[in-house]
């Protein structure tokens, strides 16, 4: 169980109000992710769930109680840190068991426990060590694991891999997608990582400025965004944004083509340029285009075999199935 | 690759030279004392029996059959064991409190109680002998532990303070996710991350207790005297009796000194903030 209802909720640092009165409702077992840019309140929301903030206004409810007047601990909900926050003075073994010790659950219950959450994150081998002793992904790891232990009705994330080399980054987040399989558990997850957002989410939340610009599976993310703020921050690398004559012809104030949208050639296309910088990633390559007449900058994604250089001229062909149109206030219409 | 600059020829020789000097220069009133403890009365004054003469022990038994010293001893002990008590009961939660549930008025909070320490105590003799003498506390246990822990007391939820702030906000949070209540939070997480820092606060706190003069003689004459005051009671104007006072003054700091000692690691490492890692 975990059906969290956020209603009307409002928070404000002193005279600044971070997340003005806001509703969304997360799904029993749903993998929701809140992105957005830094200081766009995600952690604040999610702290707020959590219950370490309080709110300004507004109604939280977990599985129709209300419990915005319910001190964390008594929420159901297991938190995963950006810091770990481990607790330095305990073994691993113990850092696991603190939540059931807190609990009063009996010792040979919780040792079942422990070594149960162990075994499923790889961790038998540390069991005796204090967090100073293990490196950043077995630290997360047993952040993790004291989470799961509780069995909580719901996961909080905030940004738990932020920490983590590229390499590593990758393997846990398979991981937490295996485990929300596995456990068919809510979970809240925040990053500004949109390829995080994408790969892992049932459902995404983007927020800016406090404010929800958009809900909705990625792929509804990616193929209808609302409006230019979402197009822009789904998808990578970003959405190229072109405004004047060109999207007027479409009958448009601004029009948006992804890059891999654009076909690329050396001889004939709707728009031409100069390369200014070439990325080859051996699976793809990308192009930053200028002197197209049509902005700053294009940026074009092409197969990995295709080998323009800085200063080739490059042809691009938007294709038109997949041009969005935004209006002059920034929405999306079709 | 880092490069590590040889020696200079200062950081070699002069640093540990400096540094015997003012350790000397430092302990040479304490050595000076002890010597002259073993010297009697007579002794004592004569300068051609400097550092040559009959050591004689004096000094000491006449100070335990004469002068009561055990009673000192005993009432200093528990005034300061006591004060030392009381000021971390009422200091640990004050300084958790304004640590972690910070309002706009901390800082100035905290600038207030330290600026107590501020005002000369002896602004306040008057007012505090007359209280004192009219609610019948003068020279009484109760009123040296008093005195001892408020004047303790700021400087001890300062650096209460400062260790409390140095435990990371999320370890606290994260307690507070796992379901600790408050004493949980204080006895599983705070307590231990910040043992360090209130042992040697705690240690601070006792040595500046046992070594406190200007109220202990000043608001007792026997009943709660404690070591201070009978080193001010063999302080004879004339000087006659140097050999006598030296030996009150080096056994009224001989066990802080010992205490000192045995916890020097603990007190560096508290007096450095450096003991929350
Ligand atoms: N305790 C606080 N007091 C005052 N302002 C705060 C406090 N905590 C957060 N804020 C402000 O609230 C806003 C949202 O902060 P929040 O930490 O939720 O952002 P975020 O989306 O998590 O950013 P990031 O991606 O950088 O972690 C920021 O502008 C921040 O400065
Ligand atoms: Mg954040």
């Amino acid at each position: 169980m975990g059906r969290i209802v956020l209603d009307k909720v409002s928070k404000k640092f002193g005279d600044v109000e971070v997340i003005p009165p806001l509703d969304l409702t997360i799904e029993d077992g749903e993998f929701a992710v809140f992105v957005g840019p830094s200081g766009c309140g995600k952690s604040t929301l999610l702290r707020m769930i959590a219950g370490l903030e309080d709110l300004t206004s507004g109604d939280i409810e977990i599985d129709g109680e209300n419990v915005t007047q319910v001190p964390p601990s008594k929420r159901g909900l297991a938190m995963v840190f950006q810091s770990y926050a481990l607790y330095p003075h305990m073994s691993v073994r113990k850092n696991i068991a603190f939540p059931l010790r807190m609990e009063g659950m009996p010792q040979a219950e919780i040792d079942k426990k422990v070594e149960a959450a162990a075994e499923s994150l790889n961790l038998n081998d540390y069991l005796e060590r204090k967090p100073a002793a293990l490196s950043g992904g077995q630290r997360q790891r047993v952040a993790i694991g004291r989470a799961i232990v509780r069995n909580p009705s719901g996961f909080l994330f905030d940004e738990p891999l932020s920490n983590l080399d590229a390499a590593l980054r990758v393997g846990m987040r398979l991981e937490i997608s295996e485990m929300h399989e596995r456990m068919q558990t809510t979970m809240i997850y925040v990053t500004h990582d949109q390829v995080e957002a994408m790969t892992m989410a049932d459902k995404i939340v983007v927020l800016r400025a406090g404010v929800i610009e958009q809900v909705g599976s990625p792929l509804d993310l990616y193929r209808a965004p609302r409006n230019k703020f979402v197009a822009g921050f789904i998808g990578s690398p970003k959405m190229n944004f072109i405004e004047g004559e060109e999207a007027a012809k479409h009958g448009a104030h601004t029009i948006g083509v992804r890059p891999e949208h654009i076909e690329v050639s050396a001889s004939s296309g709707a728009w031409k340029g100069v390369v200014s910088v070439s990325e080859h990633l051996g699976s793809d390559s990308f192009f930053h285009v200028h002197d197209t007449g049509l902005a700053e900058t294009i940026t074009v994604r092409a197969g990995g075999e295709v080998g323009f250089r800085h200063g080739d001229t490059i042809h691009l062909t938007p294709r038109d199935d997949v041009i969005h149109k935004f209006d002059s206030s920034g929405l999306r219409f079709e | 690759m880092a490069i590590v600059a040889p020696p200079s020829r200062f950081s070699k020789y002069g640093r540990p030279v400096l540094a015997w000097a003012v350790g000397l220069l430092f302990f040479f009133p304490i050595f000076w004392m002890i010597l002259t403890s073993f010297k009697s009365d007579a002794d004592a004054v004569k300068p051609e029996y400097l550092f040559v003469f009959q050591p004689t022990l004096e000094n000491y038994l006449n100070m335990t059959e004469n002068y009561d010293y055990w009673r000192f001893a005993k009432n200093s002990v528990i005034t300061a064991v006591s004060a030392t008590i009381f000021t971390l009961f009422v200091g640990i939660p004050c300084a958790y409190a304004m640590a972690f549930n910070p309002s706009k008025a901390t800082k100035d909070v905290l600038m207030w109680m330290l600026s107590t320490k501020m005002l000369p105590a002896a602004a306040v003799l008057y007012p505090m002998t007359f209280l004192t003498k009219s609610l019948g506390l003068f020279d009484t246990h109760f009123l040296v532990i008093m005195v001892l822990s408020l004047i303790n007391l700021p400087i001890v939820v300062w650096m209460l303070f400062t260790y409390f702030k140095e435990i990371p906000k999320d370890i606290i949070e994260a307690g507070q996710m796992d379901g600790v209540n408050t004493w949980g939070e204080f006895k599983e997480i705070l307590v231990p991350l910040a043992w360090g820092g209130i042992v040697s606060t705690a240690l601070l706190c006792f040595i500046f207790c046992w070594n406190e003069a200007y109220w202990t003689v000043r608001l007792t004459t026997t009943e709660a005297a404690t070591l201070s005051k009978l080193i001010e009671g063999n302080r004879a104007p004339e000087g006659l009796f140097f050999g006598r006072l030296s030996a009150v003054s080096a056994a009224a700091v001989g066990p802080i000194v010992v205490l000192g000692w045995f916890c020097q690691k603990q007190l560096v490492q508290g007096l450095t903030f450096g003991a929350v890692k």
